[in-house]
């Protein structure tokens, strides 16, 4: 077989491996919980269907509020994100303030959801960093007031929780956008024609550049409305979002509960879908009633003021999430740390070392289980990339929603089928399956930080190493791949932190036999000492954090002589 | 290396092994099978020191029995049971992940009721009759229910109140005491939010000391009047809830998290299902130096906690060595000492030689937050079926406000 078939071949199959990679498992967890909310579960008794888990459902006293919450808190999250990364964008695209931020952007994507929520948590609660900021010379307190932020029935800190999480991965996924939109062409046009600043990027580039931040924009209201984690630190509880109850409610040792759970875990993916819906039907609407505006040619529309306000909140949302992190930082050397005292004294590096020991294993479980998916990832994502090129036509539109399933299908609602499906299969827990599991969820992720790149690769390289005799392998290892060396090393740096990040997938697909730093900090917080659940978080961070400086540097040090293959300072 | 060794193992795991035969009542049996194994024991992960204990009993059954134990550290006993439940359902009838449950009360009773558990063998351990069951009727029963072999107790727990003494004088001795008490400082003391473990067990020590008909409490549920029973409860609750933290309008997510809010200063009253608990934080830096803690006059709710097997465990005879080893003398004193874990003993003293009993010397660090010795009647947990109707009514009244 000639090599250039055997490329062929293998950039034929690894679509429909990704594919598979994606679909299989959440089809098959989906179906795995359809089937208990429909009373089939012959080992806990259930052998006939029946409609009693809805109805028990249905009974559950809050329920609406439950919903509703989910689906308020989702939305107004992500239309915020939204809105506060378009008016930066537009106020400051291309500025040194730009530039600032952009840097800092993969660092704070690396910062674990958890670790984030309980950072702010404890810079707001009532025994929190600013009240002993503030305590007690200005507000007299000499204990903690009683005021319930966070957890506030109205959801407001779960909202900021998942603002300050989604704002910098918007603007990542904005990055690639804006240079496959041609903003800068766009915005030079606008402005020449006398637009303000804001003013253009909203009416010229805008309508470019939504469409491709449509999906990313779908995966973050998936996500805010189906969080567990950030919901259970900073969400209210009486009664608490949907899916936290759904949790609850599937760890409720009474056997019977696990009907009515899976019930509720239909229902959260009818809500998120529901989410979804309401979505897009009002991004329906804004496009026709902005059309109108779009087209009126006035040159401003307060700017000035508009950008006044991104900047006050970007600033608002980085700094909360870097006193958060600090705080966290803090405790980590905290000895006892009683209100008011601001910091912690003497610190202390005892929870370090008594933690260290019980760190090694799980941190190299963590980097071996966060590589190899990394690696599987990357392989099929190239894979579909290269065949999209090689096919020349772009993905349909099904497949994309394909590699969005695992961002899209709520985890409650497929992880416990899942779990039944490796058992039904014979799947051994262990190594394997997690990173199988993992996978699934970095795959989508890889894809949405390099199809951009790899789409924009000029192919006249590629034609000119053909027509000078080079095989497709040659072609692809010595041409392409170096070209695409940083956009591949920056979305190898995404997954992996997306790897390390992962709970769910970890403990159940690996039976608990898979230590990482993020089983350890989920099972440490449970016990509720803030030092250790700090560390744990640092860790967490501190190996995305590795991982993105690599993205950086390695590619830094290959292109030493060849300075023009370095990202430009766009 | 060891990776690979790892792999190694996971691949003769999966050939059909040369079944290890043992016989319950031939105990050299059990150990010579259980020679090898690896036992995956799924116990919460939550606590450093009772980890740090775990991996002790790893070291120690390596030595003796060659025995290789995993601590599958979850966050939640559910995860487990999931688990299992998940593996039954799929037919996995003998290569069960896991070996070993740290667990009680309500999760016993739904494995037990589902044919989940492997049994009965608690009572053919040898260390079993250290217990004295015969004197402490309670090592055989989990909130009522006859344990029947089905597990084998492991340590014993006893709701426990602890304040800082620094900021109350004179704590509540009762549960209507309480009701003043907290009149008296609004804010300042919550409970779990049902059906958290330790908020459900509050639900309970309050309709124990309120009810009218605590009697009833002990049989099944559908044989009493809910309503009649429970009515003190509620309205002892409508009374308290507006002087709870946060108005009772959230609570706390359970036990750690309450102790989280007294170290903050947060709350100035607190419990504990572990009486050793408050003076092992104080140790550990999490709570202030001035924490005491104590029993109700008229008695806290007490039980005990055992572990179990479930009935598709892949490595049965190491799980039961494991068992057995955890109510030697040694491994009960070791997980007594205040300084590791201060898990109460499941033994009878007076079964062990006297050199055995001095291992169970108790340790003077921090003793002044402990609770005393001698006060305190152990309340015997209600039938397990008031749990859910208990936990749904709370729902029902507070639970979406």
């Amino acid at each position: 077989m000639s090599t250039a078939v055997a490329y062929r071949l293998v950039v034929g199959v690894l679509p429909w491996l990704t594919i598979a990679l994606l679909s299989v498992p959440v089809v098959a967890g989906v179906l795995g919980a359809l089937a208990p909310a429909f009373g089939w579960l012959p080992v806990l008794g259930g052998e006939r269907l029946t409609l009693v888990p809805w109805r028990q459902l249905f009974a559950v006293p809050g329920l609406v509020d439950m919903a509703r919450l989910s689906l308020v808190t989702g939305l107004a999250s992500a239309a915020l994100s939204l809105g506060l990364v378009v008016l930066f964008l537009g106020s400051f695209l291309h500025t040194p303030l730009y530039r600032r931020v952009q840097r800092w952007l993969s660092p704070l994507l690396a910062v674990p959801h958890a670790a984030a929520a309980i950072g702010l948590a404890f810079l707001l609660a009532p025994s929190g960093w600013v009240a002993r900021g503030l305590s007690p010379w200005v507000t007299g307190w000499q204990y903690p007031p009683d005021f319930a932020f966070p957890g506030d029935a109205w959801g407001l800190s779960l909202i900021l929780g998942l603002v300050i999480k989604e704002v910098p991965f918007l603007l990542l996924m904005s990055l690639a956008a804006l240079v496959q939109c041609q903003a800068r062409e766009r915005l030079t046009v606008a402005r020449t024609l006398g637009y303000r600043p804001l003013t253009a990027f909203l009416k010229g580039v805008m309508p470019g550049l939504y469409p491709l931040l449509r999906l990313p924009l779908y995966a973050v209201v998936a996500f805010a409305t189906s969080t567990v984690d950030v919901a259970m630190i900073l969400g209210p509880t009486t009664p608490p979002p949907l899916a936290v109850s759904v949790v609850g409610w599937l760890n409720d040792p009474a056997l019977s509960m696990r009907f009515m759970a899976s019930a509720g875990a239909m229902l959260q993916l009818l809500l998120t879908l529901t989410a979804l819906l309401i979505w897009w039907t009002l991004e329906r609407l804004v496009a026709r009633v902005s059309r109108g505006w779009c087209r009126d040619g006035r040159r401003q529309c307060g700017d000035r003021w508009l950008a006044g306000i991104a900047w006050l909140a970007m600033r608002t949302v980085l700094g909360l999430m870097m006193a958060a992190l600090a705080g966290l930082a803090l405790w980590s050397v905290a000895g006892y740390w009683p209100f008011p005292a601001f910091l912690p004294w003497p610190p202390t590096a005892h929870n370090w070392l008594n933690a260290a020991d019980d760190l090694v294993a799980p941190v190299w479980q963590t980097l071996g289980v966060a590589l190899a998916a990394t690696l599987v990832s990357v392989v099929l994502v190239l894979g579909a990339l290269e065949a999209e090129t090689q096919r020349r036509r772009p993905m349909r539109p099904w497949a994309q929603l394909i590699l969005y399933l695992p961002l899209l299908v709520p985890s409650v609602a497929f992880l416990f089928g899942l779990v039944m499906m490796q058992a039904q299969v014979g799947v051994r827990p262990g190594l394997g399956a997690v990173i199988i599991g993992h996978a699934v969820f970095v795959l989508p992720y890889v894809f949405l930080s390099l199809a951009e790149s790899h789409r924009r690769l000029d192919p006249r390289w590629s034609q000119q190493a053909r027509s000078l005799g080079a095989g497709p392998w040659r072609v692809f290892w010595h041409v392409r791949l170096p070209l695409l060396l940083t956009p591949v090393l920056t979305a190898a740096a995404v997954g992996f932190a997306v790897s390390v990040g992962q709970y769910l997938p970890t403990i159940l697909l690996g039976a608990g036999r898979v230590v990482t730093v993020t089983t350890e900090a989920v099972s440490l917080a449970s016990g509720g000492d803030r030092r250790l659940t700090a560390i744990y978080a640092l860790l967490q961070l501190l190996l995305p954090a590795i991982g993105f400086m690599l993205a950086m540097l390695v590619p830094r040090y290959v292109f030493r002589r060849r300075r023009d293959l370095l990202p430009g300072t766009d | 290396m060891k990776d690979i060794r790892r792999w190694l193992m996971v691949v003769l795991a999966l050939l059909p092994t040369a079944s290890h035969a043992y016989e319950l009542s031939d105990w050299t049996s059990v150990t010579q099978a259980a020679k090898g194994q690896t036992v995956y024991w799924n116990a919460w992960g939550g606590d450093p020191r009772t980890n740090a204990y775990i991996d002790w009993v790893a070291e120690q059954v390596k030595q003796r029995y060659a025995i290789d134990l995993e601590h599958v550290k979850v966050g939640d006993t559910a995860e487990a049971v999931t688990r299992v439940v998940a593996e039954k359902a799929a037919g996995n009838e003998d290569q069960g992940a896991v070996d070993l449950i740290w667990l009680n009360g309500e999760n016993f009773a739904a494995l037990k009721n589902n044919d989940l558990l492997y049994g009965p063998w608690a009572e053919q351990l040898p260390n079993f009759s250290l217990t004295a069951p015969g004197q402490n009727p309670e090592v055989r029963e989990d909130f009522t229910l006859p344990t029947e072999g089905y597990e084998a107790p492991w340590g014993r727990a006893q709701i426990t109140f602890y304040y800082d003494s620094a900021r109350v004088d004179e704590p509540p001795r009762s549960i209507p005491a309480l009701l003043d008490w907290a009149k008296a400082h609004p804010g300042r003391f919550t409970y779990p939010q049902p059906p958290a473990f330790l908020g459900t067990t509050f639900l309970k020590q309050a309709l124990l000391a309120l009810t009218e008909h605590p009697k009833a409490l002990y049989e099944p549920v559908d044989q009493a009047d809910f309503d009649a029973v429970t009515q003190p409860l509620w309205n002892y609750l409508d009374a308290l809830h507006p002087y709870l933290w946060r108005e009772g309008e959230s609570f706390p997510s359970g036990g750690p998290q309450m102790r989280q809010l007294m170290g903050d200063g947060a709350l100035s009253l607190a419990f504990t299902f572990t009486p050793s608990a408050p003076a092992a934080a104080v140790l550990d830096y999490q709570l202030p130096p001035t924490t005491r803690s104590y029993f109700l006059d008229n008695g806290t709710l007490g039980n005990v906690h055992f572990v179990a097997i479930p009935s598709n465990a892949q490595h049965k005879a190491g799980a039961l060595t494991v068992a057995n080893f955890l109510l030697s003398p040694e491994a009960q004193a070791h997980k007594q000492d205040l300084a590791v874990w201060g898990d109460t003993t499941v033994l009878d003293m007076q079964r062990l030689s006297p050199s055995q009993r001095e291992m169970f010397a108790s340790d003077s660090r921090a003793a002044e937050s402990l609770p005393p010795q001698s006060s305190g009647d152990t309340l015997r947990e209600p039938h397990p079926s008031w749990i859910e109707p208990l936990e749904q009514a709370w729902r029902q009244r507070y639970g979406a406000q």
